[in-house]
């Protein structure tokens, strides 16, 4: 048979650590911190929510963009928390998670040879989307020394005359970074000037513990050229219902309705419903998880600066990115090793761009018992590579 | 501060002083020093270990008595009640509003133990109207802790 696969698909690689969570799989009594979803159940009366529509015979397929009460739900809280305003009929889309509005939104925005600009460590979709939307990536190389934050020196150096869109991903997911409304106006100016669109990937927008999140479409001139991307995943720990929205301009949301409408029709029925349920009647849900989170995550600083291992502070998502240069070993060596000698899995910082080279990934969304147990072993580790190498 | 570490300590009172310090992200001696203070203020009043003696050996028997009691001249229902809890059988008693005015939670070793408790020493109280008392057959959860066996962690192990 001759090649029947594309060569744009063949040219994809595979995930490089792919080998090392297959390792992680084949594990089961290891202790994880390598998951990029929240603990907690999704809370009762959302998925009491999605049962009571599924007893009425909620069934079927809703319209192409979503049950127009969630619709109207989301616009009420995009303005009441991060205060932009859309109009829901015709500027948002229910999309299946925020991962499919990714997608969606740069197949809309794309043609051939555009250039779109991602910033590393970062979630591992962007860059093989844009590929597979015929555009081409453009890696910028975040620093620790930045706190993982986007300067207008970094993006200034990374424009070109092909440069299209500006995918902007914070709160951050590995390094949980987080860009404050100083921070996005240094950046401002020059996305107008430069006349680039921007792709905000807000996903963990809910899960910031210094201060309400931003986004960058609030700021002046930006509402129109950004696309904002959220979901219910990490904020109501909904993952597995799938479900995410996008909204911004009129005139891309009815391109990337199109490609909705015949690639997925609509999102679930049931996860819509559940959803409307989420945003009136969540809040509290939320606000008990953050403060789990936050809890956890001034633990795993406090036991990182006991064990001498150093790592920058994050103020969201639920990650933390420590630096293991000191080492001197691979990001993937490293996690190997801890894996073999202590039954720890984390996620090496590798999986999130070649820039996250010397650092690992680990997740608090885990029980204090998990994260306990898991620590002292990460202690054991380093002390016995510091006596022994 | 003190509303986080009653939270914290309301679920686990067993958690380590190092590690709650930690979560709160204050000092340690600071938290001690407020979890002491709030000892003697009587805000943190003792702590308890939650049983499930359905996995025991031992039989135990969980009784809520409804009680009617009428008040009177230099008998409130403070003084009514404490007749009632001094009993060292009895654990829990509360004013109610409602249909009656006590209710009256006791563990016994066997029904007839708890019967015993109500005809004897509580109908017998001069202000005592009328009891109704009902039997616990299972519970399902106790102080915020569930005792059915919960599911475990199905997440995936690991994802980016």
């Amino acid at each position: 048979m001759r090649e029947m696969l594309s060569a744009k698909v063949r040219g994809i690689a595979p995930s490089g650590i792919r080998k090392f969570f297959d390792i992680v799989n084949e594990m089961p009594d290891a202790i994880s911190l390598g998951v990029g979803e929240p603990d907690f159940d999704t809370p009762w009366h959302i998925r009491t929510a999605g049962i009571e529509s599924l007893e009425r015979g909620r069934t079927f397929y809703t319209s192409n963009s979503g049950l127009m009460p969630l619709r109207q739900e989301i616009c009420a809280y995009l303005k009441r928390r991060v205060n932009v305003s859309y109009d829901p009929a015709s500027e948002t889309l229910i999309t299946i998670g925020g991962s499919e509005a990714i997608d969606i939104a740069l197949r809309a925005l794309l043609d051939p040879g555009d250039e779109v600009l991602i910033p590393q460590p970062s979630y591992v979709s962007y860059l093989p989307c844009t590929v597979l939307a015929d555009g081409k990536p453009v890696t910028i190389e975040l620093k620790e020394e930045n706190a993982f934050k986007l300067t207008r020196e970094e993006l200034l150096s990374a424009i070109t005359p092909k440069t299209k869109v500006l995918i902007l991903p914070f709160p951050n997911n590995p390094t949980g970074a987080v860009m404050g409304k100083e921070e996005l106006e240094a950046l401002t100016d020059v996305i107008i000037e430069k006349d680039l669109f921007v792709i905000s990937d807000e996903i963990y927008s809910e899960l910031s513990y210094h201060g309400d999140h931003v986004t960058i479409a609030s700021l002046p001139g930006m509402q129109e050229r950004t696309l904002l991307i959220n979901g219910f995943s990490k904020a109501y720990a909904m993952t597995g219902w799938r479900l995410g929205y996008a909204c911004g301009p009129a005139w891309l949301l009815r391109e990337m309705t199109k490609i909705h409408q015949f690639a997925i029709m609509c999102a679930p029925t049931t996860s819509q419903y559940a959803a409307v349920d989420a945003l009136r009647n969540g809040d509290k849900d939320v606000e008990m998880m953050r403060d789990a989170y936050d809890q956890r995550r001034r633990y795993l600083m406090k036991r990182f600066e006991e064990m001498g291992l150093p790592c920058f502070e994050p103020h969201g998502a639920f990650y933390c990115f420590p630096n293991i240069q000191k080492y001197g070993m691979t990001s993937e060596d490293f996690a190997t090793r801890l894996l073999e000698e202590e039954k720890v899995a984390v996620v090496p910082g590798t999986a999130f761009g070649d820039c996250g080279e010397g650092f690992l990934r680990i997740s608090y969304a885990y029980s204090l018992d998990s994260l306990k147990e898991a620590l002292a072993r990460i202690e054991n580790f380093i002390r016995n590579l510091e006596a022994w190498g | 501060m003190r509303e986080k570490i009653l939270d914290a300590i309301e679920r686990d009172a067993r958690i380590d002083l190092h590690d709650l310090a930690a979560l709160l992200g204050m000092d340690e001696v600071d938290v001690a020093n407020e979890i002491a203070d709030m000892e003697k203020e009587n805000i943190i009043c003792g702590y308890h270990t939650l049983i499930n003696w359905e996995n025991t050996s031992r039989e135990v028997v969980t009784a809520l008595i409804e009680v009617k009691v009428t008040p009177q001249r230099g008998m409130g229902f403070d003084k009514i009640a404490e007749r009632i809890y001094n009993y060292p059988e009895v654990d829990e008693v509360y004013l109610m509003s409602g249909a009656y005015d006590f209710t009256v939670i006791i563990e016994g070793s066997s029904m007839r133990e708890v019967a015993t408790f109500v005809s004897d020493k509580l109908s017998p109280l001069e202000s005592v109207l009328s009891t109704a008392t009902h039997f616990v057959l299972k519970k399902y959860k106790v102080h915020g802790t569930t005792l059915v066996p919960q599911h475990t962690d199905e997440r995936m192990r690991i994802l980016p």
